[in-house]
């Protein structure tokens, strides 16, 4: 429980330990990073950064990717 | 019109740049340095190790990181942390942004340690949430995702499966199965031959330890991912019967593909996918050298030794990189053997069906593209390969699903703000690096 | 297929080739089409899609005007991947002397039968919330649009194709004349008509025209739906494509059905190659900046680039060639052969089979360049 990050995640908070990514958080805020063209639900898949499946706006700025971004305290993170 | 300069942008100058700051990388740096040169060495992660020594390494490779770090660092190599490179301005000069500014990198003799990335096959399926790579779910189990008690099938092909599968038990996870494509002839052939490489059995024989109690599956493969929201479960193949196996994650990824764009940007010759190198390390381009996976998927230990061979080829120390050819044609040996074991059976190009996404950034079917007769045309109409991620996940998927070959690499060489395209560049001072 | 004769053989597979292909087997003509790469790929691949009228002379805004409607009967028929929207331009004025050039264009398109709206600076805010502040109006044209042309000329290819028309792709043509192409490979077609509609190769084709190749630069982004909502051009636009003999960049945007913004335009002399050039790119970049700001921190996911056919008019070649019977032409347009292909389609095909063409058409034949060679 020591120092947990706490972010929020469309609108729900969500606590995290220390070094985890955005996209650690939004997956365990049970949400899929983005819907794809064609309406479908996207995640993470290459976790490396190449892929962008998993951009979202991190407060305000968007096309973040969440895979390469760690959780800071009171983030607002949107997903697309 | 700012200059970069005017913008408050920085503009530094290298004896030597190397570009990736994985094991080939680190080591050219070191090796750089060590011979008394001004060494740059960027990478766009905030710490070094490149892909396969990541953050929370294991103990093995915890060693060989610390080491060549240590090095880099004794030899006063300039790190800049956070840096990507987008764009070659004019000649000698690298365009790269961080998240807040961007950066000109001038060299004299660049180094290139690109890495290389996972290849992805499509299935029906495969877009689902909770679908990812071998080394994709590793990745994101290193950033903080909780893996304990989760049920996970590993799937695809090549070393890392095993690796994975070792690494998410060892937090947890419950690896029902690892469904390997190769054919068991050839791994077999593999394991006799790695008797070669004393340190790979004793690798080997731990895997085998820490997965007791995990199934391994040659000739298998997935066919299905199924979920409606994400996964829930995954039908495989194996000894030509199917099976569905209900799971939370499938980490699925085959083998690995050289991350050679930014080397053809700047003119290397590339052939079979592979950069083209001289016994140095030295590309086509006088000034550029090449190192690592972008020059053939070798594994740590070939890009180590590479990475050493190009530091000393651009220090001018040719007789001391002469004294690294032995160790390196031993290290390739193993390298055509992982090549010539993990090959993908022609199954695979099989597995989508006419409504399973191709291009996962534009969601392009594969009915649409299978009219297509090359990448390009492809690209040109249904707009396969123009979202961002610049078909580094569906070109590899459509070269081996159609034959395509990729078309000429323009900038960006990955997706950059506009006010960093928009820099003038060449106002350079003759300033020394930090 | 050497033996077979045609009424009409087409060479050149972007949009303008493939509308006269379509436009050609339409009317019964058996036509050959013939490309060296594929459909869509040269000036038609890097051109911005818009469908729009433009004033810089009476005979462009014919021929502009006259195509724009034939796109309008056409869009109901076009398939999704064509893209077509009816988004509209705003000729954006940074100054007053710019907003006196746009009502001058709204008296003009007004008595000419073509809607257009003067916008103040809180309209054209309201319409278009991320220009730079301290805008002094603009020209809104609500009947242009944009559309995706490699798809178009795709579709309108097909559309041959399904009236019979024979496409030949990939090799590229050795001569025409006299009644024949000849083909690189060797084999040859035999035609009444040849078509020249090779764009920026037109010249090479036909020695003696005088096309000359202006290169262009575009940069695509991310997709940031609902950030601008119309075509944006710079009235300084004009001045861009006015000029002779320098590059020059102009701000000119537009918003993709995907959301994503296509960012031009430029313009080069003799530069041959297709590399991509940064310092173009960086000028129309920082040019598409000062105009909207908020472009600044957006991803850039490619740039490209393509060479348009430019004529010393500024104006197409639509007709039969001084130089040989058989050969007609249809190219040298510039930055409008989106926009033009129907018409250009419409004009050259009355012209093969003895209709009347529905706009004046002296502007357009080849026939006039001699004339306009003195004063060039």
């Amino acid at each position: 429980m020591l120092s947990q990050v706490t972010l929020t995640v469309n609108g729900t908070q969500i606590a995290v330990p220390p070094g985890a990514t955005v996209a650690v958080a939004i997956m365990l805020a049970g949400q899929a990073c983005r819907t794809s063209v064609s309406g479908e639900p996207r995640g993470p898949l290459c976790g490396m950064g190449i892929c962008f499946e998993c951009r979202v706006a991190i407060d305000g700025k968007a096309h973040c990717r969440s895979c390469q971004v760690l959780c800071e305290e009171g983030m607002q993170v949107s997903t697309e | 019109m700012k200059t970069s300069r005017e913008a408050g942008h920085t503009t530094t100058r290298f004896e030597v740049l190397v570009v990736g700051g994985g094991p080939a990388g680190m080591a050219a740096a070191a090796r750089a340095a060590e011979c008394g040169l001004r060494v740059g060495l960027v990478d766009d992660n905030f710490r070094l190790g490149g892909q396969i020594w990541r953050s929370q390494p294991d103990a093995d490779s915890g060693a060989e990181a610390s080491k060549w770090a240590e090095r880099v660092f004794k030899a006063g190599v300039t790190v800049l942390y956070g840096l990507r490179v987008v764009d070659q301005p004019e000649a000698g000069i690298l365009l790269a942004e961080s998240s807040e500014r961007f950066s000109e990198l001038a060299y004299e003799k660049l180094v290139l340690a690109t890495g290389a990335r996972e290849r992805f096959l499509p299935f029906p399926g495969w877009t689902l949430p909770n679908v990812m790579g071998a080394g994709g779910l590793q990745a994101i189990v290193k950033s903080g995702l909780p893996i304990d008690g989760k049920r996970v099938v590993v799937a695809g092909t090549g070393p890392l499966l095993l690796a994975v599968a070792a690494y998410l038990r060892s937090h947890g996870a419950q690896v029902p199965l690892v469904c390997e494509q190769a054919t068991w002839g050839s791994l077999t052939r593999f394991g006799l031959a790695l008797s070669r490489w004393p340190a790979k059995v004793i690798q080997g024989l731990q895997l085998r330890r820490d997965l007791t109690g995990t199934r391994f599956a040659a000739n298998s493969w997935p066919l299905t991912a199924h979920g409606q929201q994400a996964l829930e479960s995954v039908t495989i193949t194996r000894a030509g019967r199917t099976e569905t196996i209900a799971c939370d994650y499938l980490a699925c990824g085959f083998h690995l593909v050289p991350n050679i764009e930014l080397p053809r940007l700047l003119g290397c010759t590339a052939t079979n996918g592979y950069v083209t190198v001289d016994d140095f390390q030295q590309t086509t381009i006088p000034s550029i050298f090449c190192a690592g996976e972008p020059t053939s998927i070798g594994g740590v230990e070939l890009a180590i030794i590479e990475g050493q061979i190009a530091g000393l080829a651009v220090a001018g120390r040719a007789a001391e990189a002469r004294l690294l050819f032995g160790k390196r044609e031993r290290a390739r040996r193993f390298a055509r053997l992982l090549d010539r074991t993990f090959q993908l059976r022609s199954e695979l190009s099989k597995l989508p069906s006419a409504e399973t996404i191709i291009c996962r950034c534009e969601d392009v079917l594969y009915s649409r593209l299978r009219k297509h007769t090359s990448w390009r045309a492809a690209k040109l109409h249904t707009r396969c390969g123009m979202g961002p991620c610049q078909g580094r996940v569906c070109g590899p998927a459509t070269q081996f699903l159609f034959n395509w070959n990729p078309d000429s690499v323009r900038p960006p060489v990955f997706p950059a703000r506009i006010e960093t395209m928009a820099a003038v560049t060449g106002q350079l001072e003759p300033s020394a690096a930090k | 297929m050497s033996k077979t004769v045609y009424d009409a053989i087409v060479v050149g597979t972007g949009i303008v080739g493939a509308a006269c292909a379509y436009e050609l087997s339409r009317r019964g003509l058996k036509v050959a089409v013939i490309g060296q790469d594929i459909v869509g790929s040269g000036a038609t691949a890097a051109g911005m899609g818009h469908i729009v009228v433009m004033d810089d002379s009476e005979a462009q805004f014919a021929l502009t005007r006259y195509s724009q409607q034939l796109w309008h009967q056409l869009r109901a028929e076009l398939p999704d991947d064509v893209e077509y929207e009816q988004c509209g331009t705003i000729w954006v004025a940074s100054d007053e002397e710019e907003m006196i050039e746009v009502r001058r264009k709204h008296t003009y398109y007004a008595d000419r039968g073509v809607p257009t709206e003067v916008l103040n600076p809180q309209q054209l805010r309201s319409l278009e919330p991320n220009l730079r502040p301290g805008m002094a109006g603009g020209l809104l044209v609500p009947q242009d649009g944009v559309l995706y042309p490699p798809c178009a000329a795709s579709c309108l290819m097909q559309r041959a194709q399904e009236r019979a028309a024979q496409l030949r792709l990939g090799v590229g043509v050795e001569a025409i004349g006299k009644d024949k192409a000849r083909l690189q490979d060797g084999s040859e077609f035999s035609a009444p008509v040849i078509v020249n509609a090779a764009g920026a190769s037109a010249a090479e084709l036909t020695p003696g025209l005088e096309i000359k190749k202006r290169k262009g630069h575009l940069v695509i982004t991310d997709r940031y739906p609902g950030f601008i909502r119309h075509q944006l051009v710079e009235l300084g636009y004009l001045k861009s494509a006015h000029s002779v003999s320098s590059d020059s960049v102009a701000f000119n945007v537009q918003p993709r059905r995907t959301g994503q913004i296509l960012i031009g335009s430029s313009r080069q002399y003799g530069a041959e190659h297709p590399q991509v050039d940064h310092s173009m790119v960086s000028r129309m970049l920082q040019r598409a900046q000062d105009y909207m700001p908020g472009l600044a921190h957006m991803s850039a996911v490619r740039t490209w680039t393509g060479f348009r056919a430019a004529t010393p008019d500024k104006l197409p070649l639509i007709g039969p060639w001084t130089g040989d019977k058989s050969i007609f032409l249809a190219t040298g347009h510039e930055g409008l052969g989106i926009t033009t292909s129907l018409g250009t389609a419409r004009i050259l095909a009355d012209q093969i089979t003895g209709s009347t063409p529905e706009i004046p058409i002296d502007a357009y034949l080849p026939s006039r360049a001699v004339k306009e060679h003195a004063h060039a």
